[in-house]
């Protein structure tokens, strides 16, 4: 058996640790080591986006990061998105626009908008469609994607207006 | 838009959706379970070799492996049976060589030997220590030089079939199909203008997110349990079986969330060798594809060289029109030229045509099913010499079509007569857009049309309902869900039983509990399993009034239903009361069918496209883009969009990005979605969508289904617009920068403008 590493991190806001090797890439822990397999690999090259999540609140792939990077660092991943049983409204808006067809993308789509939206709560279509051109989609044609991520803002906005 | 239903054509969330945008949805690399070994394939360095010997020993003995096959661990059987394959039958040798190669590797990542460990890196390891001796072979990789006498051959025994008979002569031609009405010569003698060109389109790939998967596990009691992502469980068992050489019943195949397909994920890649590692090892074994052997090893739609010729007359009439059709089936036969051979002319009444078709083997992957199989590349061809007809005419291209569109009742180049169809509708609804409508200005802009055909098809189907005592219903259905016919079954359902779409929880389940259920393919699953609901749907509401007649004492005739009520005699009843009373009437209310329609109800689509060149660069902006199908009907307009959009943006990378770069030696270069171009969402506008509803008078909703037709067209709309940009006829797939540039460096010597 290969030596394995310790590491302690914070993974949708709570203290996980975990074991594992050199060569194992946070993706592969998330999935298989720790069950969070709602993150998704599409190509393991860094290329599709399907396993998008959050360290330390910017944007990676987890493929393209190594397990023993996430040691002392936050991650967030699409199984923290939800608060318990209540949809966020970016997952309400994919659900409502029908933003998904085979799914295997979405939770990427989700994470990443979910990013988008806290630093730019009122992206144009142009920006909408930049940033998430990270995000391979193979089954929508992005329509549906870029009107549940407008739906979306709005809510988000009306929702920040009504509690100032 | 349809009024009379109350569920139908109605944007229900979908059942799974939760599911899906939580990261809970369980896909099939998702399966974890206690002991689990994975798999990793080695595959062939080489295009075309012959295999001279495999040591598997210092793989066998690196430590954490726990099994290594190769071929002959497959049991012997008859090649020559023929196993169903989804859409079609294929020799059992092509589907086990396929999986993993026996005497000759015939394409760079055809799979060689496997191998189970502990965990992924071990097993990938441990396969680079298994050595192949190889007699590396020339390759051929085109299906013209393939079809040259003297090219090498992929299968020294591969006879041509011609025109349906059996041949002697061995070649990469498997065979050679044609199909005529009419008299060409006499038509073409009619002509007043005619235009004749040659295409090539390049092979490309479905490009589903999703890697193909497959966890096996072959228990104690020799039974066998698959959890895969796949277009078709059945499928996956039946292939299985017949590799394996066991009993069906023998296999259980439980359909896992499958993260796109497209027709790829028909064929069988990982199963049985999953189930022969799990064999010799006692354990589950999951093997994940790697993306590059995605791209190396499965998929692609066929690489084609075309040639069309089409005749008319001054007045527009089209009289006469000639294809030669050769298609590249990569390894093994099967290129899809008989449909693209059926749909090339689909769109027209043409009275005299001739149809060549050529299904040729190459020395790439194996091709499989990409929406609408073969007709992109007849229409890229068609749709193009349609184009440059109309501007030779001096005639809209969308009046050209219309004059000559296929009606009820034209008989096809292939023999039937069509039945009630929406090419004039269709069309029709093109002219009318508010896109046709608007006025495009501006430098090396150009607007292009086209439309395309695809038949669609049935397959059997079951369904079963379980009516709740609290007046809900499980509906339980074969068919993996790629986009939405969870909820597009369900609905049909719900409208037979009066209820709403959220009342009935469709479940796809695996081959052990459902009857047989065809692959979610040929735009049938809402067509076919919808039928299946229905009818379902229909034996509930028989078992319903039967209870109501016990409660009313009267004969069940004397019961009437509609919209979940149950009325007779001043007695009435809703659903929910009366399923509450279900136990006390005589036990469980469980409805079944099973069908296996016929009256699968073909789809027209169109693109509209405008597009900008930058004649600097030669990229290709599309500024505009709309797309109108006839679906029959819309049971969940947004997925029905969906569909439309997606293959339309399926179009688009087809015709301006997406290809295989093959290195002579047979090597694809561009194995990575970094290389291998599909569209992001910065590379396309809003998809305009133009839903048509001609009803499919073989379904009771009138569903022709959704899924294909729309990608079709886009390829020859945008050449076509491109086309008009620049005055030059463009004539490749894909329509890259460097060909756009290419093409316009040439504009000044050779050009023929349109
Ligand atoms: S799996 Fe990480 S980017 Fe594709
Ligand atoms: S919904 Fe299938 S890849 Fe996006």
């Amino acid at each position: 058996m290969r030596s394995k590493t310790h590491i302690q991190t914070t993974i949708n806001g709570e203290e996980r640790d975990f074991l594992c090797e050199p060569r194992q890439s946070l993706l592969e822990v998330l999935r298989d080591t720790l069950n969070l397999t709602g993150t998704k690999e599409g190509c393991n090259d860094g290329n599709c986006g399907s396993c998008t999540v959050t360290l330390d609140g910017r944007l990676v792939t987890s493929c393209l990061v190594l397990a023993v990077e996430a040691e002392g660092r936050e991650i967030g991943t699409i199984e923290g998105v939800a608060q318990g049983n209540h949809l966020h409204p970016i997952q309400k808006a994919f659900l409502e626009n029908a933003a998904l067809q085979c799914g295997v993308c979405t939770p990427g789509f989700i994470v990443a908008t979910k990013v988008l939206l806290e630093k730019e709560p009122d992206p144009s279509e142009e920006r909408i469609r930049f940033f998430l051109a990270n995000n391979l989609c193979r089954c929508t044609g992005y329509d549906k994607i870029v009107q549940a991520v407008q739906a979306a803002a709005l809510n988000l906005r009306g929702t920040k207006e009504t509690q100032a | 838009m349809s009024t009379q239903y109350s569920v139908i054509g109605t944007r229900p969330i979908r059942h799974d959706g939760a599911d899906k945008v939580t990261g809970r949805a369980l896909y099939g690399a998702d399966v974890q379970m206690a002991g689990l070994l994975h798999g990793f394939i080695l595959r062939s360095p080489h295009a075309h070799a012959r295999i001279l010997s495999i040591d598997t020993s210092k793989a066998a003995a690196f430590p954490g492996v726990k099994a290594v096959i190769t071929t002959h661990d497959f049991p012997a059987v008859d090649g020559n049976k023929m196993v169903d394959l989804g859409e079609g039958d294929t020799p059992l040798s092509y589907a086990r060589g396929n999986v993993l190669a026996g005497d000759k590797v015939l394409y760079r990542g055809h799979a060689v030997a496997a191998v189970a460990a502990v965990n992924a890196h071990v097993a990938e390891e441990a396969a680079g220590l298994i050595e192949v001796v190889y007699e590396v072979l020339p390759c051929v990789l085109h299906a013209v030089d393939a079809m040259r006498s003297g090219a090498p051959l992929l299968h020294e025994d591969l006879r041509t079939t011609e025109l349906g008979e059996a041949t002697t002569t061995i070649s990469n031609i498997a065979q050679h199909i044609r199909q005529s009405k009419g008299d060409i010569e006499a038509g073409f003698a009619l002509a007043d203008v005619i235009v004749e060109r040659e295409f090539h389109t390049s092979t490309v790939h479905q490009g589903y997110i999703e890697p193909h998967n497959a966890t096996a596990l072959w228990n104690n009691d020799g039974r066998i349990s698959i959890w895969c992502s796949t277009q078709g469980s059945f499928v996956v068992r039946d292939c299985t079986a017949a590799i394996l050489d066991i009993p069906v019943s023998q296999i259980k195949v439980t359909p896992m969330e499958i993260g796109g397909g497209f027709g790829g994920k028909i064929p069988v890649y990982l199963e049985p060798v999953a189930a022969l590692l799990s064999k010799k090892t006692g354990r589950p074994v999951k093997i994940v594809m790697p993306r590059q052997a995605v791209f190396e090893a499965t998929g692609p739609t066929p690489g084609s060289y075309m040639k069309v010729k089409v005749g008319a007359k001054k007045d527009g009439s089209i009289v006469a029109a000639q294809a030669y059709l050769a298609f590249e089936a990569g390894a093994y036969p099967g290129a899809m030229v008989v449909p693209a051979s059926m749909t090339v002319f689909a769109a027209y009444d043409i009275a005299n045509a001739l149809v060549d078709g050529y299904d040729v083997v190459v020395n790439k992957p194996s091709t499989a099913a990409y929406r609408a199989p073969g007709a992109p590349n007849a229409a890229f061809a068609m749709e193009s010499v349609v184009d440059e007809l109309a501007l030779k005419l001096g005639i809209d291209p969308l009046d050209l079509r219309l004059r000559n569109a296929a009606k009820e009742g034209t008989r096809r180049v292939d023999g039937p007569r069509f039945p009630r169809i929406g090419c004039v509708e269709v069309l029709e609804a093109m002219k009318n857009s508010p896109h046709y409508q608007s006025p495009l200005g501006g430098p090396n802009r150009g607007r292009g049309v086209a439309i395309g055909f695809w038949f669609n098809i049935g397959l059997p189907s079951s369904c079963t309902l379980n009516v709740c005592a609290d007046g809900n219903v499980n509906l339980i259905e074969g068919s993996t869900d790629i986009g939405g016919s969870r909820a597009s079954i369900a609905m049909q359902a719900a409208e037979v039983l009066g209820l709403a779409a959220e009342e009935i929880h469709p479940t796809v389940v695996d081959t052990d509990s459902i009857g047989y259920t065809g692959v979610t393919g040929g735009s049938r699953t809402t067509f076919a399993t919808g039928w299946a609901a229905y009818e379902a749907a229909q034996d509930v509401v028989r078992q319903m009034k039967e209870r109501a007649a016990k409660l009313w004492d009267v004969k069940p005739e004397a019961v009437e239903a509609s919209g979940g009520v149950y009325k007779s005699n001043g007695n009435s009843i809703g659903f929910k009361e009366l399923a509450g009373r279900i136990a006390e009437t005589g036990g469980p209310v469980v409805g079944r069918a099973a069908v296996n329609p016929r009256g699968a109800g073909g789809s027209f689509a169109g693109s509209i496209v405008d597009v900008e060149i930058d004649p600097e660069t030669g990229k290709t902006t599309i500024l505009r883009f709309t797309c109108v199908q006839d679906v029959g009907r819309a049971i969940h307009p947004a997925y029905v969009e969906g569909q439309m959009q997606g293959g339309s943006v399926q179009g688009i990378g087809w015709a301006l990005n997406e290809e295989y770069f093959m290195s002579p030696d047979g090597r694809m270069m561009n194995s990575s979605f970094l290389d291998y171009r599909m569209p992001t969402a910065l590379d396309v506008p809003m998809i305009e969508t133009i839903i048509v509803e001609v009803p499919n008078p073989g379904h009771p909703f009138g569903v022709r289904g959704v899924g294909e037709a729309n990608i079709v067209p886009p390829q020859a709309a945008i050449a076509n617009a491109m086309s008009h940009a620049t005055g030059t006829r463009f004539t490749r797939l894909p329509m890259s920068p460097p060909a756009v540039m290419e093409a316009i460096w040439c504009q000044g010597s050779s050009s023929q403008p349109s």
